[in-house]
C-alpha cells in the first residue's frame, strides 16, 4: 500500500497517466530521486479522478492530503475505502500529502481525520462504485440493482458466470465524472448524496488490519523525510542560539574557512544558516560560525512564578465560553461551602525524537518541498509567503517524519530549506540539531486555571466556575513561522486558541461557567518560547484541573470520587457507561478519598479522571505507589476506557491508547520545559527528561464499540484524563494536593514535609 | 578527506570522508543506509544505534575512523520485508511502533539482549532498553515484540 516505492511506480506505468515519476539512482542504492512532473489536470474536489484511480491491475490509488503521522490512520483511511468499493484491502494503495496530487482537507490535526477525512474518502469510494455499478450494468446488459461487487468483480446477482473486474471497466483509464462537493478543508461534503454502505455489512472495518507502514520501518527500508535524497543536494544546518532572537550583526566568515565544503554563509535578514556539501562540514560550521548578535529587544519572564504571575494579571484578548448556563456568582454567594483552587501548566515539549527536516529545490519560480508536515497546503503557503512565489509554483510532497504530536503543523525546516536553497541554486536538505528543536521548536502554551464551585447543604454542587488563562498558538492563524519573522515578515494576529474544552463541560452543574481566556504572547523577536498546538491542545491542563477539583470536592464530602461524578453524568448516556466500565476494570472499590495512611515508606492510591475530547470519551484510572522517603511516584497501572463511536481498526487505536497514556505519564510527572528570560535552558534530553522503559506503567484499555455512530478520532483523546488521574491517585495515597505540573519527586516530598 | 574501508553488514565498503565524521553521517550519506537515525548527537536518545563487533554503539558519537577493522551491522544487516530476521517479524506481528524512528535503536539493542539472554524477564527488557527514547509510546508492544521473539526464535 506504500504508494510511494515500487507500487506507484506500477501504477503510473499501467495508467500511463504519469504524475510524478522515480527513479533510483546514483552510486547510493537507496538514493530517492523524484523528478516533480506537474499533474496534467489540477485536483479538483468535484472531479472523482481527484480522489481515487484504478489501474489495469485492479489496484485503487487514493489521493488524500491527510497524512499519517505514525499514528496508522493512513491504515484506517485505507480501510474505509476497500470497505465501500468493495475490494480487497491490498488493492489500496494511499499516495498521500503531495500537493499537486490532493485536495486540500485540512491539515492532519486535532484527531479529525477518521471523523472528518474518512467520510470525504468514504463518500467517494462510494460514488466511484456507484459509477462502476453503471459502467457494469451497460457491460452486463443488467440493472444495477442486480449487480453485486465483491474483491472488485461486479457480478449479477444469481448469475455468478455473468460478471466483469473494475479493472477491465475502467482500469488505467479516467472517470470524467464530476461530484457534489461543497465547503473546504475538513468541512468539505463530498458527495453526500450517494447512499453509503450499512455499517452492519462492514468486513473490512472493525478489524484489525496490520499496518502496512509498519514492516519497512523495523527493517530500515521505510523512507522517512530524513531519508529524502535528490541528486545534487546539498546540507544546511541553521544558525540560531536559543535565547531570543536578534539581528546578526556581524558574521565572521573567516570562523569557519578550516572546514572544507562550505558552500554558503546565508543571511536573509535575521535568518543565518550554513550550507555545506557534506553534513558533517554543516554541522561542524553552524557550531563554528563567529556570529556578534545585537541585544534583543524582547525579554521573557525570568522564572516560573513570573510566567504564571504574567499569565494571571495580563489582560485577555479574547475570552470563549464554553459553557455558560444559569448564574455561577448567585449560586456561589448562596453556598453553603465554597471551593476554590489554582492550577499550574507549564511550557511542555512536542519532542520529536527525529528534529525537523526538510529538503527543499527552489529553482527560478518554482520549488518542491519534501518534509514530514502535518499541513502540505499550509506548508506550501508559508513557503510560497517566504519566497514571494504564487502558491501553486510550489509542490509539497509529503515524506513522513518523526512522530511530531502537532509539532508538524507548524513545519519550519521547509522555510530554512527554502531559503538556502534559493541561495545555492540547489536542492538543500535541512536538519535541526537536537538543540534547535528543544530550543525553537513551538512549545506547548503554558496555562493558569483557577476554578470555584459552591456546594449545598444536601452536597450537591450548585456552582461551577472555570478560567482558563492560556496563550494561544503564536505560531498559527497565517503568522509567519520562524524563518519567516527572521526573514522580516510580521505577525498579523495573536494566534489561535489553546482550544476550550476539558474545564468541567462534561458535567450538568446547574450553574456553569468555563472561560478560556488567551493571554497575549506576540514579541517583536522571534522568541525560544513560541507556542503551537501540542496534542490535545490545552485540555491536558483544563482536565487536570477541572477534574483535580472534583477530586477535593469529593474528599472534602467524603465522597467516593466516582459516585461524585456520576450524579453529573446522569444524562450523559456514553460518559456514565464508560465511567462504569472503568471501575469495573481496574476494580475501583467504592470509599472516599484519601485512602487510610500506610505507616511504610510507600503508599498505594488510585485516581479516576474523565475527559471529552473531540466527543471521544475517555476515563483513565491510575494506580500509583509513592515512595515517601524521596518522593518518587511509581504509576503501576492505567486503565484507560476509551469511546470513540464506530472503531475502524481496534489494534490501531489500542496503539495509539497506549502511547497516549505513557506519553501522558511522561508530560505528567517529568516534563517543564526550562527557560530564563533570554531563553530555553531545556536544550537536550537530560535537561528534559522524557519516560523511561523502567517507568512506565501497565495499561488496561476497554474499548466501547459503538457501530451505530460515526467513527470518531483516537489520536488525542486518551492522553487528556491521565494527568488528573495521576495526582488523585497521589492524593489518594499520600493525602497532598498537587496543583502544578509536572509532579516531580522534589515537590512531592517539599508537600510531604509541608 | 581520507580513503576509510569499512566492514558493514558483512560488505567491505570504501568511502572518501573527512576521518572526524561521525559514523553515523558516514553510513546515512556515503553509504545510503538509513536505518540508523540522528536523533540527538549526543548519545542520548539511541536512534543512530549500530552493532560494532556485536555490541552497540552510537554511531552520532563515534568518529568513522574509529569504525575501521570493525564488523558494523546496521538495522539493514538483519533483514528486509521479504525477508525479515525473527526479531523484525515479531515487531511486525506484535505491531510494536508508531512513528518507528526510534526502533532502529531498539531493535539492535534487543537483538543484543536476546543474543545473551534468550529468554529475557520483562524487568531485564526494560532494563537492557532504559537508554531508548521512545516518544509515541510504543514501550509495552516493545516489550511484547521482544517476548514473542524470545519464544519464536527460529
Amino acid at each position: 500500500m506504500d504508494a510511494k516505492t515500487i507500487s506507484r511506480r506500477e501504477y503510473l506505468k499501467s495508467t500511463g497517466a504519469l504524475i510524478v515519476s522515480f527513479s533510483f539512482s546514483g552510486p547510493v542504492s537507496r538514493v530517492l530521486a523524484q523528478s516533480a512532473a506537474p499533474a496534467s489536470v489540477e485536483p479538483d474536489a468535484t472531479s472523482l479522478d481527484s480522489w481515487l484511480a484504478v489501474s489495469q491491475d485492479g489496484s485503487v490509488t487514493v489521493f488524500t492530503s491527510k497524512v499519517d503521522l505514525g499514528t496508522g490512520v493512513i491504515t484506517a483511511l485505507a480501510q474505509i475505502v476497500a470497505e465501500e468499493l468493495d475490494v480487497p484491502f491490498k488493492q489500496i494503495k494511499m499516495d498521500v500529502g503531495d500537493t499537486a496530487k490532493t485536495i486540500d482537507q485540512f491539515s492532519t490535526v486535532g484527531s479529525r481525520t477518521i471523523e472528518r477525512g474518512g467520510p470525504q474518502l468514504r463518500q467517494a469510494a462510494a460514488a466511484a462504485r456507484l459509477e462502476l455499478l453503471k459502467l457494469a450494468a451497460t457491460h452486463l446488459e443488467t440493472p444495477v440493482e442486480k449487480l453485486t461487487v465483491s474483491d472488485g468483480v461486479v457480478s449479477v446477482a444469481g448469475s455468478s458466470e455473468k460478471k466483469i473486474s473494475y479493472a477491465d471497466l475502467i482500469g488505467g483509464r479516467r472517470f470524467n465524472t464530476k461530484i457534489t462537493a461543497t465547503g473546504t478543508g475538513w468541512d468539505l461534503k463530498v458527495a453526500p448524496e450517494v447512499r453509503a454502505k450499512d455499517p452492519k455489512e462492514y468486513r473490512i472495518v472493525g478489524t484489525s488490519v496490520p499496518r502496512t507502514d509498519l514492516p519497512p520501518k523495523f527493517t530500515g527500508e521505510f523512507t522517512y523525510a530524513q531519508d529524502v535524497r535528490i541528486p545534487g543536494m546539498l546540507h544546511g544546518r541553521v544558525v540560531r542560539p536559543p535565547v531570543v532572537n536578534s539581528k546578526p550583526q556581524s558574521v565572521d566568515e573567516n570562523s569557519i574557512k578550516n572546514i572544507s565544503g562550505i558552500v554558503k554563509v546565508v543571511q536573509e535578514g535575521n535568518f543565518l544558516g550554513v550550507v555545506a556539501e557534506t553534513e558533517w562540514a554543516a554541522i561542524q560550521a553552524a557550531r563554528a560560525l563567529k556570529v556578534t548578535w545585537s541585544a534583543p529587544t524582547t525579554k521573557l519572564p525570568a522564572n516560573p512564578d513570573e510566567l504564571y504571575a504574567y499569565l494571571k494579571n495580563t489582560k485577555s484578548f479574547r475570552d470563549q465560553v464554553a459553557a455558560d448556563k444559569g448564574n455561577p456568582e448567585a449560586a456561589l454567594s448562596q453556598a453553603s461551602k465554597t471551593f476554590e483552587a489554582t492550577y499550574r501548566w507549564p511550557f511542555q515539549l512536542h519532542g520529536m525524537i527525529g528534529p525537523s527536516c526538510a529538503v527543499a529545490d527552489v529553482h527560478g519560480d518554482k520549488a518542491t518541498i519534501w518534509t514530514g508536515t502535518q499541513g502540505p497546503f499550509r506548508t506550501r503557503k508559508s513557503v510560497a509567503d517566504l519566497l514571494g512565489l504564487p502558491e501553486k509554483n510550489i509542490r509539497v510532497i509529503y515524506c513522513e517524519g518523526s512522530g511530531c504530536y502537532g509539532r508538524l503543523s507548524t513545519d519550519d525546516a521547509p522555510e530554512d530549506a527554502a531559503l538556502m536553497s534559493r541561495a545555492v541554486g540547489k536542492p538543500v536538505r535541512v536538519q535541526w540539531m537536537r538543540e534547535d528543536e528543544h530550543g525553537w521548536e513551538p512549545k506547548g502554551p503554558a496555562q493558569l486555571l483557577t476554578v470555584r464551585a459552591g456546594v449545598d447543604a444536601q452536597g450537591k454542587v450548585t456552582a461551577w466556575d472555570f478560567m482558563d488563562r492560556s496563550f494561544p498558538w503564536t505560531e498559527s492563524q497565517g503568522n509567519p513561522l520562524l524563518a519567516s519573522k527572521q526573514a522580516g515578515l510580521k505577525p498579523t494576529g495573536q494566534g489561535n486558541s489553546n482550544g476550550t474544552g476539558g474545564g468541567g463541560d462534561i458535567y450538568a452543574f446547574e450553574n456553569q461557567k468555563v472561560v478560556a481566556a488567551g493571554i497575549p504572547w506576540q514579541h517583536p523577536d522571534p522568541t525560544p518560547l513560541r507556542t503551537s498546538n501540542l496534542r490535545a491542545p490545552g485540555e491536558l491542563a483544563r482536565c487536570f484541573a477541572s477534574e483535580s477539583f472534583m477530586d477535593e470536592i469529593a474528599s472534602n464530602l467524603g465522597v467516593d470520587p466516582v459516585q461524585f461524578r456520576l450524579q453529573y453524568l446522569s444524562n450523559n448516556k456514553r460518559a456514565t457507561e464508560a465511567l462504569l466500565a472503568a471501575t469495573k476494570k481496574a476494580e475501583w472499590k467504592e470509599r472516599a478519598s484519601p485512602a487510610a495512611g500506610s505507616s511504610g515508606s510507600k503508599a498505594a492510591g488510585r485516581g479516576v479522571a474523565m475527559g471529552n475530547r473531540a466527543n471521544t470519551i475517555t476515563v483513565s484510572v491510575a494506580e500509583v505507589e509513592v515512595d515517601k522517603s524521596n518522593g518518587k511516584v511509581a504509576v503501576k497501572r492505567v486503565t484507560l476506557v476509551h469511546d470513540c463511536g464506530l472503531i475502524v481498526n481496534p489494534d490501531g487505536l489500542r496503539n495509539q491508547i497506549e502511547g497516549n497514556v505513557i506519553q501522558g505519564v511522561s508530560r505528567t510527572l517529568m516534563e517543564e520545559v526550562q527557560f530564563d528570560a533570554t531563553g530555553v535552558k531545556s536544550l537536550d534530553w537530560v535537561s528534559y527528561p522524557i519516560i523511561t522503559f523502567q517507568e512506565i506503567p501497565d495499561v488496561e484499555i476497554v474499548l466501547i464499540n459503538r457501530p451505530e455512530m460515526p467513527a470518531l478520532g483516537g489520536g488525542e483523546p486518551s492522553i487528556v484524563a491521565v494527568p488528573a488521574a495521576i495526582a488523585n491517585a497521589i492524593f489518594d495515597a499520600v493525602g497532598i494536593r498537587l496543583r502544578e505540573i509536572p509532579l516531580t519527586p522534589q515537590r512531592i516530598l517539599s508537600a510531604l514535609k509541608a | 578527506m581520507a580513503r576509510i574501508s569499512l566492514k558493514v553488514n558483512g560488505t567491505s565498503r570504501v568511502i572518501d570522508t573527512d576521518p572526524s565524521t561521525p559514523l553515523l553521517y558516514a553510513l546515512r550519506d556515503d553509504l545510503g543506509l538509513n536505518g540508523p537515525k540522528f536523533g540527538c548527537g549526543l548519545s542520548q536518545c539511541g536512534a543512530c544505534m549500530v552493532l560494532l563487533d556485536g555490541s552497540t554503539a552510537r554511531s552520532c558519537s563515534i568518529p568513522v575512523s574509529a569504525a575501521r577493522n570493525r564488523n558494523i551491522t546496521t538495522l539493514e544487516g538483519l533483514g528486509s520485508v521479504a525477508r525479515p530476521h525473527w526479531l523484525q517479524k515479531a515487531f511486525i506481528e506484535e505491531q510494536a511502533a508508531q512513528c518507528g524512528y526510534c526502533m532502529n535503536g531498539i531493535i539492535l539493542t534487543a537483538k543484543v539482549l536476546l543474543d545473551k539472554n534468550p529468554s529475557p524477564t520483562d524487568a531485564e527488557i526494560k532494563k537492557a532498553l532504559d537508554n531508548n527514547l521512545c516518544r509515541c509510546g510504543s514501550h509495552l508492544r516493545v516489550i511484547r515484540a521482544i517476548k514473542r521473539a524470545a519464544r519464536e526464535r527460529a
